[in-house]
């Protein structure tokens, strides 16, 4: 059983935020204005926070989407299981059974589950343009990044019908493929010959709020000097 | 003027319909009578729960954006109201039952009144979280889906146990008064009461099965009491967001319940008292002994939130000093100090001398320790969720009119149902006060200073208590 991770290597990171229109558009995330953003309702599961880094003088944009944790606060707290830790370590949210009492998004340190406020808007130029393979969620429930599992469903079939094994390229979240400066990798954190876990083990790398014991299985690789 | 009668312990068993000394008419009357005064409030308070309902549906159909929230401030008003009302709800159960259990006699005609603030008030803590859900619709998969490792799930677990015994035991010392009601009247009120009554005819058998079980529901409900309030903090303290994650949230939740549930009662029973006109039975002993249970209460809540406070502030941790600054000193600063004044200096100054410990005294400081418990309640869930961790864009919440609407409305819902209740059963025991014991067994301690009438010969109907032995002999 594979651990799907991530490692975005801080260094290459150019803070484009190509990872974040990528996003948006592969999973249906609604736009935002300003205004909405300002009243605290901006709907993305991938955003730039500034993050203080220990021997940097400025903040540093910190790339940042549910971090999948291992130990994850939001499934512990659920009241219906309506979001949980999968076998392979995504962890996932079923929006029919959410109830929306938003105790997970409460729960989770790193602010990156989001609830719908209101239901989702696209503006017209926009119709018909979504991803069919994503499911829209209604109003009242929380959603928030899910490694764009959907691509892994696929993946699965594809690899079913031509009778061989999953291959890392198979599988690739929508940042991941974008990212212009490839700063982000993707794959199973428990082979040890993948990208992934030999850059995990990088003296660089750090996962945010690891003190608190959720176990992300997104890693950074801190900046250099 | 009423004559007081020593019931003697061979009369003690009487039918329902025995009067047995003391005088029950005034607490009878306002049950079968309604008078314009109270279909005047019964109206003004419709129209504030049906501007609520109106609020309400424009909340389903528009969904949860109606409401001032938003990230990372994903609960407000109605977790709030939640965490108060059932901290209020501890009045009933708590009080009664303790005081039952130590055979406190001076209880006998609150009793009831606190029972019914527990039960009624439940359904508005529920209620709140029900307002607060994105898909209320969806409520059942809390059942249907139950994850344990929850503590909302534990909350759903210890508030239904809680719901089911309060009602229990507040229904059980009604069925005799009930069993009176129903020999006194005619029509739908009879068929009601004769269904109520379960066939109370007040035997020696009946009275010994009611008080068996009137006496282990009064032992049942405290842990139960005590396990609610617990876990509804535990839902903030088993989160390990800054402020939230205390280990003492249980029993200070616990404490600021007992706190604001004796404010509640007392509130109540000053108007109840002047509403029913039943000076008589709740007199200035009742409101001084409730007073310096409140004195009490404010004192361990001062220092519960003194403890809290001081652990945060003296370790410095970046996250929590966050949050301290945000309440102690930053924009939560004028909630925070009006609370520390409303919920100590206020009841502090008020009822720590005996000369402000009046009935007009201990109103005033309920009322105060009921704004600040609610402000206490707002300051624990907003300000931790305004400064989060992760470095997110924050806002300022502001509470939407839908619901300022709703609150509005769950307030004068709850009051509309106890009115409700007062007519159709007697807010007084009557029954209760009847069995008050000649031998009284009465150990609480009733400051003479504070009830001059108590020194001398009682003057007939001057001052007197449903039975006069007990007050008056002293």
């Amino acid at each position: 059983m594979p651990r799907w991770g991530l490692v975005i290597d801080l260094d290459r990171c150019t803070g484009c935020q190509a990872c974040v229109v990528a996003c948006k558009h592969e999973n249906n995330v609604p736009l935002s204005t300003s205004a909405v953003a300002a009243a605290g309702r901006l709907m993305t599961w991938m955003q730039l926070v500034p993050v203080e880094m220990p021997g940097r003088a400025a903040p540093t944009a910190l790339p940042l989407m549910c971090q999948h944790c291992d130990r994850p606060p939001c499934a512990d707290v659920c009241p219906t299981g309506a979001t949980y830790l999968n076998p392979e370590g995504i962890v996932a949210q079923i929006y029919p059974r959410c109830i929306g009492c938003r105790y997970c998004t409460n729960a989770c340190p790193y602010g990156v589950k989001l609830f719908n406020w209101t239901a989702p808007e696209w503006p017209e130029s926009m119709a018909g343009m979504q991803n069919p393979d994503v499911s829209l969620r209604p109003t009242g429930v929380v959603e928030k990044c899910t490694f764009c599992h959907h691509r892994l469903m696929q993946a699965r079939e594809q690899v079913a019908a031509e009778g061989r094994e999953l291959a890392a390229e198979d599988y690739v979240p929508a940042c991941v493929q974008t990212c212009p400066a490839e700063a982000m990798s993707f794959g199973d954190l428990d082979d040890p010959h993948s990208e992934v876990a030999s850059l995990a083990s990088s003296p660089r790398a750090f996962r945010w709020m690891e003190e608190l014991g959720t176990k992300p299985k997104v890693v950074y690789l801190r900046e250099g000097e | 003027m009423r004559t007081v009668a020593l019931v003697e312990p061979a009369a003690r068993h009487r039918t329902s319909s025995d009067t047995g000394g003391v005088n029950i008419e005034p607490i009878i009357a306002p049950v079968l009578t309604v008078g314009a005064s109270f279909r005047r409030w019964a109206f003004g308070l419709s129209l504030v729960v049906g501007w609520a309902i109106f609020a309400w549906t424009w909340q389903l159909s528009h969904g949860l954006g109606v409401t001032g929230l938003g990230r990372p401030i994903y609960w407000g008003l109605y977790i709030t109201n939640f965490v108060f009302f059932i901290g209020v709800s501890h009045a009933g159960t708590l009080i009664s039952a303790i005081l039952r259990i130590v055979q406190a006699e001076w209880r006998r005609p609150i009793t009831r009144m606190a029972e019914v603030i527990t039960v009624l008030v439940l359904f508005f803590g529920v209620g709140n979280v029900l307002l607060d859900l994105g898909r209320p619709d969806r409520a059942l998969n809390v059942i249907l889906h139950p994850q344990f490792r929850s503590p909302l799930l534990w909350d759903v677990s210890s508030i239904s146990v809680y719901l089911t015994a309060s009602t229990f035991y507040l229904f059980l010392p009604l069925i005799p008064d009930i069993a009176i009601l129903r020999d006194r009247t005619t029509g739908w009120r009879h068929t009601l009461y004769a269904r109520l009554a379960l066939g109370w005819r007040g035997t020696p058998q009946q009275k010994h099965r009611l008080e068996r079980a009137i006496g282990v529901m009064a032992i049942v409900v405290i842990p139960i009491a005590v396990s609610v309030h617990t876990v509804v903090s535990w839902v903030f303290g088993m989160t390990i967001q800054p402020m939230w994650h205390s280990s003492i949230f249980g029993p200070y939740f616990v404490v600021g319940a007992i706190f604001s549930g004796i404010a509640a009662i007392i509130t109540a029973m000053v108007i109840v008292r002047k509403v029913y006109s039943l000076e008589e039975y709740l007199t200035p002993v009742h409101f001084g002994n409730l007073g310096k249970l409140l004195l009490v209460m404010a004192c361990l809540w001062l220092y519960f939130t003194f403890a809290e406070h001081l652990t945060a502030w003296y370790a410095q941790e970046p996250n929590e000093i966050a949050v301290f600054n945000a309440k102690l000193f930053g924009k939560f600063a004028p909630l925070f100090w009006t609370m520390f004044v409303t919920c100590f200096v206020v009841p502090f100054a008020i009822l720590c001398n005996p000369r402000t410990r009046t009935i007009k005294g201990t109103l005033i400081a309920s009322i105060s320790v009921n704004i600040g418990m609610w402000l206490e309640r707002f300051t624990i869930v907003v300000p931790s969720l305004s400064n989060p961790r992760a470095p997110l864009h924050t806002f300022l919440y502001i509470p939407s009119w839908v619901e300022w609407s709703l609150m509005a409305g769950c307030f004068a819902a709850f009051a509309l149902l106890y009115m409700g209740f007062t007519k159709l059963f007697p807010i007084i025991s009557i029954w209760e006060l009847q069995e008050e014991s000649p031998v009284s067994s009465f150990q609480f301690p009733v400051s003479s200073s504070q009830v001059p009438v108590h020194k001398g010969p009682v003057p007939s109907g001057a001052y007197s208590l449903g039975t006069g032995p007990l007050y008056g002999d002293r």
